[in-house]
């Protein structure tokens, strides 16, 4: 090296961090240093850069190694877990399927023991009305039934019966006129003449997507004139929402389709609001006197009263605490399922204590950590013996018996759980046995399945190769002679295993107590199938959560708390017993 | 300090036996008698059953056959922790997860002493291996060398009356393990230790030892002084273990007057001291050590036989010059002769004649 350096700039074309490192201590004896004191390699590059280079080459070379699995982790776990968690506090649906009436709810005010006013059931109205055509109403009921029992099955009541509110005031127009019947006059009407407002359109395409989760762009073929937008705003808004509706969902063409009922409700509401009458009148856009007709026979029209007419429906609408809920439930994001799973309820000012009869998060979470500790501690009693015989044992013997610790991998997890079923059951293997003998009378068989009992032992049995092994492969590296070096030393047997022997197992004992613990506290299958209602476990409840009452939110915010029990009994453990204590080989 | 007698014996291998499968016998017939303070060294290559012997001593493995008396006791009645043996492991055996104080004070607080008592022997055992400094310290902070002494330290703390090592320093490097051979042998006797130390090198079964035991296939091959040892090994075995050997091969012409003549395989005729070797007409290994031999016949008696030889090889040692021969077809008959004034210095190619005194020449078994 050293000639290499005498005789020019060293080549620095495929530098591993050695090379670095040697060029580094045979340029300390010499010394190379740039203007500011810096060390320097022969080239005049700075020292450190060049190491640094040196070590970012072989990073970029590991990570290559390891980006297929990052990616496939990335892509199938990590994705689906983040979303999964964003699920726990996402609460878009109910802005989304009932935009206005939650805009509106903001300023009511719960507290003065009123319902909402008028205009609250205009907009929920023309909200529901959009929903319930596109069928979305049912999927919010079902998400604030969660929260306020009833509320599904007033939404689906209701959304049957928004037509007749509809229906009350087109009936009387189309009376009034049979142009109103016509799909392509209306288009003229609401076309209008001059520039066209597009941003209505716009909205209303948003506002269809986001109903509908779905990203449809592109020209509905219709749009109305900035004038007729101004003239008649409501009608503006319900017939665009119309009209896109009927291009995206129904795929027909606006101008030959008659409009819904909620156009014509819309139309009235504009034509009985204050001043609307004098600018009709000012109007001479296409179909004006159509229009001017029917500002002429307002009192052909029904009062406009929504309230009255919801109250009509279901006089639940008339209950404030559901409009409370509304109103909580609100924002897009909410801590609501979070407080659920505590057994908490939000009210308008915090949050309170469910009803008594509600709440089992609590107790589950606290069964569920509860039993995992029994299960992890019978697992340590009943695996240590077994795991320092094999290591002590000739490694033939060992991998022998190894085999029948790894047997119950080898069959499916469902047939183990099952056979337990047949053993501890009262008609089972284990009561027969016992009645046989004597030990216990026919007619008192011991319950043994379908209570917390059950399942700590058909998953102590399961669990327990995860603890065998890692203390297993611990107390392989553990020498003999610690052994008899404690023995020579003046120590009895006892007194060798507890003060040299054990305290070197402890990193075999941890990871193997982590392994089982985080497996136990996740687990699914064997608590449901062996732990009847007593001792099921948090993740059964999960799993109901997300297959049968399709709460996702709930099962994320379960999931996410789970989650963060087990970090925070790591993060414990760490500090305790320290991590790098645990070794799995 | 050697003369063991049968009564007087603090250690004693009787007729013992050892066999791991049942097949085999790792040790055969073992018979070995040490008096208090001796320090006696088992040497033997890898495999010839040293750790064996010293498990068994231990009471870790227990004889085949056999008795082994310790103090006139024999060791089967006593369990390990109450026999007061002090070991030192191959692999040193500090615990791990203990400071370098908690390991030495480990055997006086599983024998009841006090905290304060405790405290000062450790220290004390600390000083005397000079590591006082590393008691807060992990094993695994130390080197092989600090290690190996805290081993000592802890073998010692207790002080018991036998200390086994098993190959202590066979990971240190030569000048750090010089070092501790000195200190062990220095330590053992101003404690007045007895000792069984287990090595397979040589130089340091020589310089540390009262007596060596050279093991070989299960057997002591030689139990004797190392002047002894080197000088008159008592077989082949201990010969080309020892030290280095010229080896001649032979058939025994006649033996007369404590002298054998020995006829080599290519005709030549020499005179040896027959050590193990009886008969007429017998194969014979003859030994001669490289500083042992004679350029200079003029020196010798008049009557003594020489051979010729061809030098091969001349190596200049600084201290010692070394030459390489052939001699009766041996390409490997090696020379040491001192770098003194005056002493010759041959060239490969050369023919000169060599010899020696017959005392020097032993004619050993064949094996
Ligand atoms: N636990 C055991 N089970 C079976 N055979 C063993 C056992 N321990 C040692 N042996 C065998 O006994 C023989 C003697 O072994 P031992 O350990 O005593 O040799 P050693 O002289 O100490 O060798 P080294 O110098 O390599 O340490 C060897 O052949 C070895 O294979
Ligand atoms: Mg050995």
């Amino acid at each position: 090296m050293s000639d290499l350096k005498s005789t020019g700039p060293q080549t620095m074309d495929a530098p591993t961090p050695e090379d670095a490192l040697h060029e580094a201590k045979a340029l300390n004896a010499e010394d190379h240093r740039d203007a500011s004191g810096r060390l320097v390699t022969a080239d005049g590059r700075s020292l450190k850069s060049s190491l640094n280079r040196a070590l970012r080459l072989q990073k970029a070379r590991a990570m290559m190694l390891i980006a297929p699995l990052l990616i496939f982790v990335l892509v199938t776990f990590i994705a689906p877990i983040a979303s999964m968690l964003f699920r726990s506090v996402e609460n878009e649906i109910v802005a989304n399927t009932l935009p206005l009436t939650t805009d509106r709810l903001e300023s009511w005010d719960a507290t003065q023991g009123e319902l909402p006013p008028e205009a609250v059931f205009q907009d929920l109205f023309f909200d529901l009305f959009l929903a319930a055509e596109a069928k979305e109403h049912t999927k919010l009921g079902t998400r604030l039934n969660y929260e306020s029992t009833g509320v599904s099955s007033l939404f689906r009541q209701s959304g049957r019966r928004l037509d007749d509110i509809g229906e009350a005031y087109q009936d009387p127009l189309e009376d009034l006129n049979e142009a109103w019947k016509e799909g392509a006059v209306w288009f003229e009407l609401m076309s209008g003449q001059g520039q066209t407002s597009d941003g209505v359109v716009t909205n209303q395409i948003d506002r269809f997507n986001k109903l509908t989760s779905s990203n449809l762009r592109g020209d509905i073929g219709f749009a109305p004139s900035e004038e007729i937008a101004a003239l008649l705003p409501k009608t503006t808004r319900a017939y665009t929402a119309w009209a896109v509706f009927t291009v995206f969902e129904d795929e027909d063409v606006v101008a030959a389709e008659d409009p819904w009922e909620a156009v014509y409700a819309a139309l009235a509401l504009d034509l009985q609001s204050p001043g609307a009458a004098d600018r009709i009148a000012a109007y001479d856009g296409p179909q004006a006197e159509l229009l001017q007709e029917a500002a002429a026979n307002l009192e052909i029209l029904p009062e406009a009263d929504f309230t009255a007419a919801f109250l009509d429906i279901d006089e639940d609408w008339g209950d404030i605490n559901r409009w409370e809920t509304f109103q909580v439930y609100s924002p897009k994001y909410t801590d609501g399922y979070f407080l659920n799973s505590v057994d908490l309820q939000k009210t308008p000012d915090g949050f309170e204590a469910r009803p008594e009869n509600e709440r089992i998060y609590i107790t589950l979470f606290q069964r569920t950590i509860f039993m995992s500790l029994v299960i992890t501690g019978s697992c340590i009693l009943l695996g240590y013996p077994v795991a320092w015989i094999l290591a002590n044992l000739p490694t033939r013997t060992a991998n022998l018996l190894m085999i029948l610790v790894l047997l119950p991998f080898w069959t499916s997890l469902l047939v183990r759980t099952s056979a337990w079923k047949v053993m501890l059951q009262q008609q089972g293997v284990i009561n027969d046995v016992l009645v046989w003998l004597g030990l216990v009378g026919d007619g008192s068989r011991l319950v043994m399945i379908n209570n917390q009992f059950g399942t700590i032992v058909a998953m102590t049995h399961i669990l327990l190769p995860f603890m065998i092994l890692p203390m297993y492969s611990v107390m392989q590296t553990i020498q003999p002679s610690y052994l008899r070096a404690a023995k020579s030393l003046g120590a009895t047997n006892w007194t060798a295993f507890w003060r040299v022997y054990f305290p070197q197992s402890v990193p075999g004992i941890g990871a193997g107590s982590i392994l089982v613990f985080i497996l136990s506290i996740g687990y699914y299958i064997t608590p449901e199938i062996v732990g009847g209602t007593k001792g099921v476990f948090i993740s059964n409840r999960i799993a109901y959560h997300i297959s049968s009452s399709l709460n996702w939110g709930l099962a994320a915010a379960l999931g996410t708390i789970l989650f963060v029990v087990v970090l925070v009994l790591y993060w414990a453990y760490d500090k305790i017993v320290g991590i790098d204590n645990v070794k799995l080989g | 300090m050697a003369d063991a007698s049968a009564n007087g014996a603090f250690v004693e291998f009787e007729r013992v036996q050892k066999s791991y499968d049942g097949e085999t016998l790792v040790v055969k017939d073992l018979n070995l008698s040490m008096p208090k303070g001796e320090f006696l060294t088992m040497l033997g290559p890898s495999g010839s059953g040293k750790t064996t012997c010293l498990m068994m001593l231990a009471g870790f493995e227990t004889a085949t056959h056999g008795d082994i008396r310790l103090d006139g006791t024999s060791i089967n009645n006593i369990p390990p922790h109450k026999r007061g043996i002090g070991m030192v492991f191959q692999n040193y055996a500090l615990f791990p997860h203990m400071t370098i104080a908690e390991n030495l004070a480990f055997p006086l607080e599983v024998r009841k002493i006090g905290k304060a008592k405790r405290e000062e022997k450790v220290k004390r055992a600390l000083d005397m291996v000079e590591m006082g400094d590393f008691g807060g310290r992990r094993p695994a902070q130390l080197s092989g060398g600090q290690q190996q002494r805290v081993a000592l330290a802890r073998a010692l703390v207790f002080e018991p009356e036998l200390v086994l090592m098993d190959e202590p320093l066979g990971a240190l490097d030569k000048q750090l393990r010089e070092k501790m051979q000195f200190e062990i042998t220095d330590l053992a006797h101003r404690l007045g230790i007895t000792t069984v130390y287990v090595t397979h090198d040589q130089t340091e079964a020589l310089t540390m030892s009262d007596r060596v035991a050279v093991f070989d296939d299960g057997r002591i091959q030689q139990l004797a002084p190392p002047d002894q040892l080197y000088e008159e090994p008592e077989n082949s075995f201990v010969a080309q273990f020892i030290g280095e050997n010229n080896t001649l091969e032979g058939t025994i012409k006649e033996i007369k007057g404590g002298l054998a003549l020995v006829q080599l395989d290519d005709g030549g005729l020499i005179d040896c001291k027959p050590i193990n070797v009886s008969e007429i007409g017998q194969r014979t290994r003859v030994s001669i050590r490289p500083e042992r031999v004679e350029f200079n016949p003029a020196r010798l008696s008049d009557d003594a036989h020489t051979l010729k030889a061809e030098v091969l090889e001349f190596i200049y040692m600084g201290d010692i010059f070394r030459t390489r021969l052939r001699v009766a077809g041996n390409n490997d008959f090696i020379v040491k002769t001192r770098n003194a004034p005056g002493q010759v210095r041959l060239k490969p190619g050369e023919q000169v004649e060599i010899g020696w005194l017959p005392e020097d020449c032993r004619a050993l078994d064949a094996a």
